[in-house]
């Protein structure tokens, strides 16, 4: 990879140095009404990282992430997934929404092989039900592999949508504000459990959120967003120790990094 | 629980629940047909205020039943009558599934159907079908199939606009889902439309259920035949209003058969569908 580095990067030791999602100079314009939804986003992530992209409504978060999932053409630039350009979905792209979207019509482990059911076929599906009933277990589901998902709560039905994003090994991790929906005690939890998954697998993460504290407390670096044009203002590299606990909520360096963020986004939101 | 003194009994807050609510559905039901017997028997055998040929009694219609049932079990012409309308209906209810669900696919998924064909759709449900009766008959003679025609026609169309919004019903995220997932055209239609929409079909269905039966009368009535809706046509005729009501009820099964049998095809193939599913697709 003859790419240069676009920042210096004093990440988490946890990560290596090798790139694995690469995007430079990316643009879109939606031309219907002339929008400029992003300009100039240069952006790595390294195996190993994860990285969180915090900004207000607006300011292109969304769009960058469906133009890194492949459901969305950029207008400009080069996505580099793998040292592979990124032209439409992949399977080596795992993805998590703000909604579980779970079948109902399927078992808890019928939809965790969902991803490669549609890809290879329905034998595949059955080979891979094994290696689902891991994930369930490493996300604390054992016991719920063979429900349907009307019986699972909120958190739950979300730990099952973290399995199908695993199952087919992705080579990053694409979440879209996973626990938005879920009230604050059992997003706390799931954070947790999400930072212990991502170290078990190795996992290149990058998180969409609105949540400042949630961002800091599980990123290895942040990257600022403000619209008109959707760019990046800043990135903030988290030099809190892993593993991170809830406890580090309190501490200084936690307050002075998430007011250092939202004085650069309140800013902005009065001009 | 046993009456412990209380002190301060006054100061309790009991819920006070309304007498319908203590009493069981099916006393309410029963209680409520005995009323309308009741005033039904009072106003035709007891004071003669209804003429007989325009309301009979209670008595006389339950006389009636027993005679048309004895006649349906033991196999008489009336069983025959039955057979064909059962058999009319069950056609025309057949067809109208196949059409209206071929129809409401070509609408809900492709942009052909629903720029091109939706609107003709929409102009001929506008129409008063049951006037196309005649034609039917022009095209098809006075045997079962211009009945069975006429009554398709009536029916598809709530299964043509419930097939399609069906199709519509999976959400954003689901859609996108299948996307990230590169699910083909196909594939997300099987896998994911089809399933979702299950619950809207049905309810088409029971529409249609209903509707299959007007028409399939309609048609006997304005067609003749040997139906069941020729019999009430016949009895209407000699004034034997007591065999028209018995008809009438013994029809009415029909109907409610056919509607629960597709209830009950829902229940089994919708099986999520029974409680609220936090976790699931909401």
């Amino acid at each position: 990879m003859s790419m240069a580095e676009p920042r210096p990067l004093t990440a988490s030791p946890a990560a290596v140095l090798r790139p694995v999602y690469q995007i430079e100079r990316l643009s879109k314009t939606y031309a219907r009404n002339l929008l400029t939804a992003l300009t100039d986003v240069n952006l790595t992530l390294h195996k190993g990282e994860f990285v969180s992209v915090v900004g207000s409504s607006g300011c292109g978060k969304s769009t960058l992430l469906k133009i890194m999932s492949g459901l969305l053409p950029p207008t400009t630039g080069r996505v580099v997934l793998e040292g592979k350009p990124v032209t439409g979905p992949r399977a080596d792209i795992g993805m998590m929404f703000q909604q579980a979207t779970l079948l109902p019509w399927k078992t808890t482990v019928e939809n965790i092989v969902l991803p490669i059911e549609i890809r290879q076929g329905r034998a595949a599906a059955k080979a891979a039900i094994p290696r689902a009933l891991d994930l369930l277990r490493l996300v604390g589901l054992g016991d719920f592999a063979h429900v349907y998902p009307g019986e699972l709560s909120g958190g739950m039905a979300q730990r099952a949508s973290i399995c199908r994003m695993l199952i087919a090994n992705p080579a990053v991790l694409l979440l879209d504000e996973p626990f938005s929906a879920l009230d604050e005690l059992t997003r706390d939890f799931m954070n947790m459990e999400l930072q212990r998954i991502c170290a078990e697998q190795h996992s290149t993460a990058f998180l969409v959120t609105h949540s400042l504290a949630e961002a800091v407390i599980l990123s290895d670096r942040i990257l600022v967003m403000k619209p008109r044009p959707g760019r990046i203002v800043e990135e903030i590299v988290i030099d809190l120790p892993r593993p991170r606990t809830l406890e580090m909520v309190n501490t200084p360096r936690f307050g002075q990094i998430v007011a250092h963020i939202r004085d650069l986004l309140g800013k902005e939101a009065f001009q | 629980m046993t009456a412990t003194p209380d002190p301060n009994a006054d100061t309790v807050w009991v819920e006070h629940v309304a007498l319908i609510d203590r009493i069981p559905r099916w006393a309410a039901m029963l209680g409520l047909a005995l009323v309308v017997i009741g005033i039904w028997d009072l106003a035709t055998a007891r004071m003669g205020w209804v003429s007989p040929i325009i309301l009979p009694s209670p008595g006389e219609t339950f006389d009636d039943l027993l005679f048309v049932g004895k006649n349906l079990i033991t196999g008489g012409y009336m069983l025959g009558a039955l057979w064909t309308t059962t058999r009319t209906v069950l056609w025309a209810f057949v067809i109208a599934a196949g059409i209206g669900f071929s129809l409401g696919v070509l609408v809900g998924e492709t942009k052909f159907g629903e720029r091109a064909v939706m609107p003709y759709l929409v102009a001929i449900d506008t129409m008063p079908k049951i006037a196309f009766a005649p034609l039917f008959i022009a095209w098809l003679g006075f045997d079962i199939a211009s009945k069975v025609a006429l009554a398709a026609f009536i029916a598809t169309f709530p299964i043509i606009v419930s097939t399609a919004a069906g199709f519509h019903a999976a959400s954003e995220n689901e859609r996108m889902l299948f996307k990230a997932m590169g699910a083909s055209r196909w594939q997300t239609l099987v896998r994911l439309k089809l399933p979702t929409g299950l619950p809207y079909i049905f309810t088409g269905l029971k529409i249609a259920s209903v509707g299959v039966m007007a028409g399939v009368i309609t048609g006997e009535f304005l067609g003749g035949g040997k139906g069941f809706g020729a019999l009430i046509r016949e009895s209407a005729s000699m004034l034997d209003t007591p065999r028209v009501f018995s008809l009438i009820l013994y029809l009415s099964l029909l109907g409610l058969a056919l509607f629960f049998l597709v209830a009950w095809a829902q229940k089994r193939l919708v099986f999520w569908n029974k409680a609220d599913r936090p976790g699931g697709v909401g």
